[in-house]
């Protein structure tokens, strides 16, 4: 079915007090953002709900869109025809034809704010609820808990009928909540810290270390492809690729194997800070979970931390793989993360890296590496580009092959 | 010139044979290699695998690539009997079966496995209940087509699909090299089916590649081992140009058939009725249950070669049944089995249909053959 509206209701926001339009507005611009490929779509922001006129923009291409935007919590995609009661009759008799499949109750839910209309919400509920018995004698009304819930609301410019309600990805609007640097390595757990940052109104910035050639250019297009994942959900991302061949290579040279793990991690916590002061972040975020591997023990992370007064915040730290897995497939980056290319965690990888680094030994190591030179060329080396949701779908690449 | 034989092969669509030429000329790397060239061409491997799967709403993961029909049949038969060995030596097909499914059972038979035929109806259509009763606690798969490509009879694979809910370790196979972008896919493509094979060049694709449905969670042995292409399961570089030309061919045959849906059943529709007004026409392809675009008939004590050659005489061209047996001189062996006399049986033609053609070919068609009706009837 063709929608012409769709109505969206806010989630937590409603709650944010005098806060409150700021959020608003936030999230009218980040839809205006994830609906930037339908110039026609209008974006009406009200303080109690959002209405997008659609102005012939396809709806079945929006709806998914719109799913990805945080802060909506529920949105009812509507149909607006003529204030005549005999058109508003056969759309509601049209809709019901779509829906209903012999089984499921039903119930009209007419609310009049034109009060110029010639029937009140009461008639109306009685005039469409018959028209939808003519179609079907069988059907069933129920009150309370129908299965189809047909809305109609009158309103100055037009009717508008609408029976579902799509569920949005709740959270609150990407921007509200600062800006945070994403350590993204290329596995798993780092897109989904990500997803969980932007979901609580963060807006963040993906940080990938490359060392080539010791990691292949695959690797690098795969952390983007799946920053391209992440892109949906706020419209674009900002990449920003760190060159991290000389310190690895160092590190190897001048530290003993146990210690490479903990001092290459604590060179990328360096790294990522000063990059988040470049780019005016306020925290740091990653995918460490903890104990799943050597560094990210609670000893490790002490030790790695330390280089850093920064807030680190690791939303997956305290979930289960299955679990971090789960919501890995639900944001699609799951089976673009298994594929296996080396990235710079596991080149160099020590066979036996320290489970409990010790501080005094990890200073001593470090006095060895010129750490504010090696700094310096990585940052001059920084390399940003912007990830669209479309960087992933380089079906273009082919276009004319396919 | 009239082409009325598109099920024993069609015609390359132009974008297609562009697409072949193309790949051919700039894609040059080896999709294993791993250099950037090599990247280049597994990428566009994998585009193209992807725009097959979502043409059938599949997993990419559930598609692999192969040389065309008939090593599809030959791996998904040879490919369980061997995966599946310790558990039985036991394959039902049907009587109806395209030679490269028949063929591969009989080998497996000579090796020892026992396999068992499936009987269809005097219209064509396999015995549901008679191949259920042929199941045992050793059958290892099951193995239908879903149009017949002789006569057109789309085969009953949603109630095949339904009783073999009940032995969910056997493997379904569906040869659908007929069916896809034909007939809809709801009938022949359920969850129940395991492993579907296809063929390009039956939709306007290049030769000498095909590929394979294959249900993920389901073993199956691989024909060729070598560098452990496909997932390791159908080894051998990959034929790239194929490949993509085969991908883009599918997604315009579909687009045709969304375009002009009625269209074969329309000339098919007519067909029929004219040769229904010949006494001596015996037509065994019916409207409902038979695919759109094969007809089957046969001209009473006219060897069907015969007729072949008149119309091709006229720049007709038609076929004996199968092309692949039509050189046999045999009967055709799926009239053989839905029990139709040997005398009508040799003398069966096939017509084949498909989007290009058009109303005024059907119509010349019928003129000439009302000629060759009227002269063959003087004779006999």
């Amino acid at each position: 079915m063709k929608y012409t509206e769709i109505m969206v209701r806010y989630g937590e926001l409603s709650t944010k007090g005098k806060n409150r339009n700021v959020f608003i507005t936030r999230l009218a611009s980040n839809v205006k953002k994830a609906l930037i490929d339908f110039p026609h779509v209008r974006v009406h922001a009200y303080r109690d709900r959002m209405h997008l006129l659609l102005n012939g923009e396809d709806s079945d291409i929006i709806i998914p869109k719109l799913q990805k935007v945080f802060g909506i919590q529920n949105f009812s995609p509507s149909i607006r025809v003529e204030k005549d009661v005999e058109v508003i009759k056969a759309m509601a008799q049209d809709m019901m034809r779509e829906v209903y499949t012999g089984k499921e109750t039903f119930k009209i839910t007419a609310k009049r704010s034109d009060h110029d209309f010639i029937q009140t919400s009461g008639e109306l509920n009685l005039t469409l609820g018959n028209a939808v018995i003519d179609v079907f004698p069988e059907i069933k009304a129920q009150m309370k808990n129908p299965d189809i819930n047909l809305r109609v609301e009158i309103r100055r410019d037009g009717a508008y009928l609408s029976y579902e309600t799509v569920q949005g990805a709740g959270g609150l609007p990407v921007g509200t909540g600062g800006k945070g640097m994403l350590m993204l390595s290329g596995g798993i757990d780092s897109p989904v810290a990500g997803y969980f940052a932007m979901k609580r109104g963060v807006e963040i910035e993906a940080v990938h270390f490359a060392s080539p050639p010791y990691t292949s250019e695959q690797a690098l297009q795969k952390a983007k492809d799946l920053t391209a994942k992440l892109a949906p959900y706020v419209g674009s991302i900002q990449f920003i690729e760190v060159p991290f061949t000389e310190v690895q290579e160092e590190i190897k040279k001048k530290v003993p194997q146990g210690y490479w793990m903990t001092i290459t991690r604590r060179m990328m916590l360096r790294l990522t800070d000063a990059v988040r002061e470049l780019r005016k972040g306020l925290i740091i975020l990653n995918g460490e979970s903890l104990g799943q591997v050597a560094s990210q023990t609670l000893q490790s992370m002490v030790a790695i931390n330390e280089v850093s007064n920064t807030p680190i915040i690791r939303p997956v730290a305290t979930m289960d793989k299955l679990e971090i897995i789960e919501v890995a497939q639900q944001i699609d980056t799951f089976e673009l993360a298994i594929q296996p290319f080396e990235d710079c965690c596991t080149i160099f990888a020590p066979p036996q890296p320290k489970t409990r680094p010790r501080l005094e030994k990890v200073h001593h190591y470090e006095e060895r590496l010129d750490i504010e030179g090696m700094m310096e060329r990585a940052l001059a080396g920084l390399k940003m580009v912007e990830i669209t949701p479309e960087f992933a779908e380089q079906a273009d690449e082919f276009a004319d092959f396919l | 010139m009239i082409y009325f034989d598109n099920s024993a092969t069609t015609p390359i669509f132009p974008q297609a044979l562009d697409t072949y030429l193309k790949t051919s000329q700039r894609i040059i790397g080896n999709p294993s290699s791993l250099h950037d060239l090599g990247n280049q061409a597994n990428r566009l491997l994998q585009h193209a695998r992807k725009q097959i799967a979502d043409q059938l709403n599949v997993s990419p993961k559930e598609i692999f690539f192969t040389s065309g029909g008939t090593e599809g049949d030959n791996w998904v038969l040879k490919g369980t009997a061997i995966e599946k060995r310790d558990f039985g030596n036991h394959l039902i097909i049907s009587s109806i079966e395209h030679p490269a499914v028949s063929e591969t059972a009989a080998q497996l038979k000579e090796l020892g496995f026992e396999v068992s035929i499936a009987p269809v109806t005097p219209e064509g259509f396999v015995d549901v209940v008679a191949l259920e009763k042929l199941i045992r606690k050793e059958t290892i798969l099951v193995s239908v087509m879903a149009v017949n490509n002789e006569i057109g009879s789309i085969q009953p694979i949603q109630e095949i699909g339904a009783v073999l809910e009940n032995y969910p370790k056997i493997h379904f196979h569906v040869d659908a090299v007929q069916a896809i972008t034909k007939v809809e896919q709801n009938h022949w493509f359920t969850p129940r089916v395991d492993f579907a094979t296809f063929s390009a060049h039956k939709f306007h694709g290049p030769r000498g590649v095909g590929f394979i449905y294959w249900r993920e969670g389901r073993k199956l042995a691989p024909l060729m081992n070598g560098g452990g292409q496909e997932s390791n399961h159908r080894s051998g570089t990959e034929n790239v140009p194929a490949i993509v030309a085969m991908a883009r061919a599918l997604r315009l045959a579909f687009e045709k058939k969304v375009e002009k849906p009625e269209h074969v059943a329309r000339l098919k529709g007519y067909l029929l009725e004219a040769l229904h007004s010949y006494e001596k026409v015996t037509v065994f392809s019916k409207e409902t249950d038979f695919a759109s675009h094969i007809i089957c008939f046969s001209l009473k004590d006219i060897r069907g070669e015969v007729l072949v050659h008149a119309l091709e005489e006229k720049q007709i061209y038609t076929s004996t049944t199968s092309a692949c047996s039509s050189k046999k001189h045999l009967a055709s062996s799926t009239l053989h089995a839905m029990n139709v006399p040997s005398s009508l049986a040799t003398s069966a033609i096939r017509i084949s249909l498909d989007e290009s053609n058009t109303m005024a070919e059907v119509e010349q068609f019928l003129i000439v053959f009302n000629q060759l009706y009227q002269k063959f009837s003087k004779i006999n």
